[in-house]
């Protein structure tokens, strides 16, 4: 259903003129709004428009289509389930609660819907060589796993102390044949990880491909990942469909770049009826050490696009802070800035500790073990649910599964003897 | 006529090319990093590169993204660094600066204030690494109504099909990045630089610097021969960190600069 709805013009520039949708983004410039763009070194910039042209190619040719269907069916394991939480719907006493499995995705997290998408793009444009940035190492490992399955060399760009916290997935990936290379500048975490990615591309600009894990960096691929990971919320759309014969009332994820939470809202942001939540890691509270861009930042330019940063006065990015891994990046994909700025989009946080109790209720009433980041939108619906009435429909993004964050959480509970055993 | 466009018609005059010279400012500290800067000249320096620090150096290697570091830590920023112009231009008035970084401390400043403030400070132009033809439409008409030369960076990855787009903003001078990577990494050889100068030229008249992999006074003395300009910057800043703590942090990177500047116009072309 499309509708009209008051945009600043100002603000939105081209892409709004004609614009009675949400989904028409971003411009032939990669630009939503104000937001996204291209703003990468000129030895890049030639890829760049070649990544975007063999994109458009790929896009248009129903091979290409096809092959990544198949292998979403028969590799990844999807559909994956939109399964009723009898449970947290009754724990949390109100709304009732729907979780979107995607960490029973073959390796365990929605990361891998992008990682098929853009290795089957690399191999049509003949590179042979994946790089790839991660932060709590799921995407590093569906990296790692496409390039095993397609057969190509695989550098992943880790932060030192994401390594730490995530070394399960550092394993895994080394398995998997690929070099991880610790990163130790800065705060040693996911922008850090993405500089040493874009520093490695400059240099190996002739044979490499830059596999990015979510919405964010240059255009083409703000868009692109977006379009891979739609298949959540077009899948969500059906499923509610046949479950509930309607679609749902709300729908929640969390945002560390933002690709989960796009892949869920894309397909649904022209029904009106659907109240859409975006939540950010508050970290340790908006007033000190966190991650949440839109919360507590403003417009700014890095890593290819411009978008909400936190950073300070002078311009200086900030170095943020999540317990999960997978939030803790002070920026956020273009096109969410833009959404958040149209208001069609509700960007709220919620804090480590309100997450790590979201982990454990979840885990002890349904037998999920949710990853970190996706327990930031469990704890923040779980917020909300008890105020909606029984019969509203919540689809909560269950984005991955929490295996890797054992140690972690047995960390922050104090259980320090865990903590050093797993 | 700007300083750049001076400097360069002198330099033609006199029959050989620029050493231009690349520091952070406020590396290792301001005032440290102040005596540097008004004693390059003197040195042998002709155009000065000036780096705005920024926590996020994308396309440097590890010499100047520490260089940053160092800077941001003893307070360095944005305004800082128009104060450092501004105070070397008190003795200086012909030396042309450039400043070289990232967008987002410019973003952030305003494009079209900065462009105003960086005037008034004595700045001739800019180098926007992360800022491609594509995307420098918010800042060129503000840098062109105040008299700023935007510089631009064309690459081994820019080919004769893009050149011309990238060009189109250009003034004052080009600079060629002549190696595909970040900088205080690679060397591009002799042969390699010279068809790509040659490239270039059929593009444009203004001046080209070559600039990423230029360390010892050979290497500038080669390029000389070739380009307008042989930019020097790793390596300048590498005398800075290996000297940091002792009086030398002022007389080492002023010292290499001399060798490069001999090699240079040694290079008569
Ligand atoms: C399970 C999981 N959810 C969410 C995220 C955050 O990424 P995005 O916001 O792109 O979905 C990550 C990132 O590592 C993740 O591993």
């Amino acid at each position: 259903m499309l509708y009209w709805h008051p945009f600043t013009a100002q603000a939105h520039g081209k892409l709004m003129q004609s614009l009675n949708t949400y989904r028409a983004g971003p411009d032939e410039r990669g630009h939503f709004g104000i937001f996204g763009g291209r703003y990468v070194a000129e030895t890049l910039m030639p890829l760049i428009l070649d990544v975007e042209r063999s994109y458009a190619a790929a896009k248009a040719d129903p091979a290409f289509e096809a092959e990544f269907r198949q292998l979403l069916a028969q590799y990844v394991g999807r559909p994956n389930p939109l399964y009723h939480a009898r449970r947290l719907t009754e724990a949390f006493g109100g709304a009732k609660i729907f979780l979107k499995r995607e960490d029973l995705n073959h390796t365990g997290a929605h990361k891998i819907n992008n990682c098929i998408g853009q290795i089957l793009l690399a191999r049509r444009m003949g590179k042979k060589r994946i790089i790839a940035e991660t932060g709590a190492g799921q995407h590093g490992v569906a990296t790692a796993t496409v390039c095993a399955l397609f057969g190509m060399d695989c550098v992943i760009y880790m932060g030192a102390t994401d390594i730490e916290r995530q070394q399960p997935n550092v394993y895994r990936m080394k398995l998997l044949g690929a070099e991880v290379r610790p990163v130790q500048s800065g705060a040693a975490t996911l922008k850090d990880a993405m500089n040493d990615a874009l520093r490695d591309w400059v240099t190996n600009v002739h044979d490499t491909y830059y596999l990015i894990g979510t919405v964010a960096g240059p255009h083409p691929y703000p868009a692109m990942v977006r379009d891979f990971q739609s298949v959540i919320g077009d899948e969500v759309r059906a499923q509610i469909l046949a479950q509930e014969g309607r679609l749902p009332d709300s729908l929640v994820a969390c945002i560390g770049g933002g690709s989960n939470a796009m892949g869920l809202f894309h397909p649904f942001l022209d029904e009106t009826g659907v109240r859409i939540i975006g939540v950010e890691a508050a970290g340790h509270g908006l007033d000190k050490a966190h991650a949440a861009s839109l919360s507590g930042g403003r417009p700014g330019v890095l890593h290819g696009n411009r978008t909400y940063l936190l950073q300070d006065n002078d311009g200086q990015i900030a170095e943020a802070h999540s317990i999960s891994a997978g939030l803790d990046y002070p920026g956020i994909g273009p096109e969410h800035a833009w959404l958040h700025e149209t208001g069609r989009v509700e960007y709220v946080s919620v804090t480590d500790t309100e997450a790590v109790e979201a982990f454990q209720r979840c885990t002890r009433l349904e037998g999920i073990i949710p990853a970190l980041e996706s327990s930031h939108a469990i704890a923040y619906a779980g917020k909300i649910a008890a105020s909606l009435p029984a019969d509203h429909l919540m689809v909560i993004s269950l984005s991955g599964r929490g295996d890797k964050d054992v140690a972690t959480i047995a960390r922050a509970l104090g259980d320090i003897h865990l903590g050093g055993l797993v | 006529m700007s300083r750049i466009e001076t400097r360069f018609q002198d330099l033609k005059a006199e029959g050989r090319a620029a050493l231009v010279t690349f520091i952070t400012a406020g590396d290792p500290d301001i005032a440290t990093c102040q005596s540097i800067l008004d004693r390059l000249p003197a040195a042998g320096a002709d155009l000065i590169e000036l780096g705005m620090p920024f926590t996020d150096p994308m396309a440097d290697g590890p010499s100047i993204q520490l260089a940053a570091q160092r800077a941001l830590a003893a307070g360095a920023s944005l305004a800082a660094t128009l104060e450092m112009v501004a105070a070397f231009r008190k003795t200086d008035n012909s030396t042309p600066i450039v400043l070289m970084g990232y967008y987002n401390p410019i973003h952030t400043w305003g494009a079209e204030r900065f462009a105003v403030d960086a005037a008034r400070a004595g700045v001739d132009g800019l180098v926007i690494v992360d800022l491609p033809p594509e995307e420098a439409d918010e800042l060129v008409p503000h840098l062109r109504a105040v008299g700023l030369d935007f510089i631009v960076l064309t690459t081994p990855t820019t080919d004769d099909v893009r050149l011309p787009a990238v060009l189109a903003n250009a003034s004052g001078f080009v600079y060629y990045v002549s190696i595909a990577g970040v900088t205080g990494t690679a060397s591009a050889s002799e042969s390699a630089i010279e068809e790509a100068v040659s490239r270039i030229r059929r593009h444009t008249s203004l001046p080209i610097c070559v600039g990423f992999g230029i360390r010892t006074p050979a290497q500038a003395a080669g390029v000389a021969r070739l380009a307008e300009g042989a930019v020097v910057g790793s390596a300048i800043v590498q005398a800075i960190a290996d000297t940091i703590g002792t009086p030398a942090t002022v007389t080492a990177p002023l010292a290499l600069v001399e060798e490069l500047a001999a090699g240079v116009r040694a290079a008569r072309r």
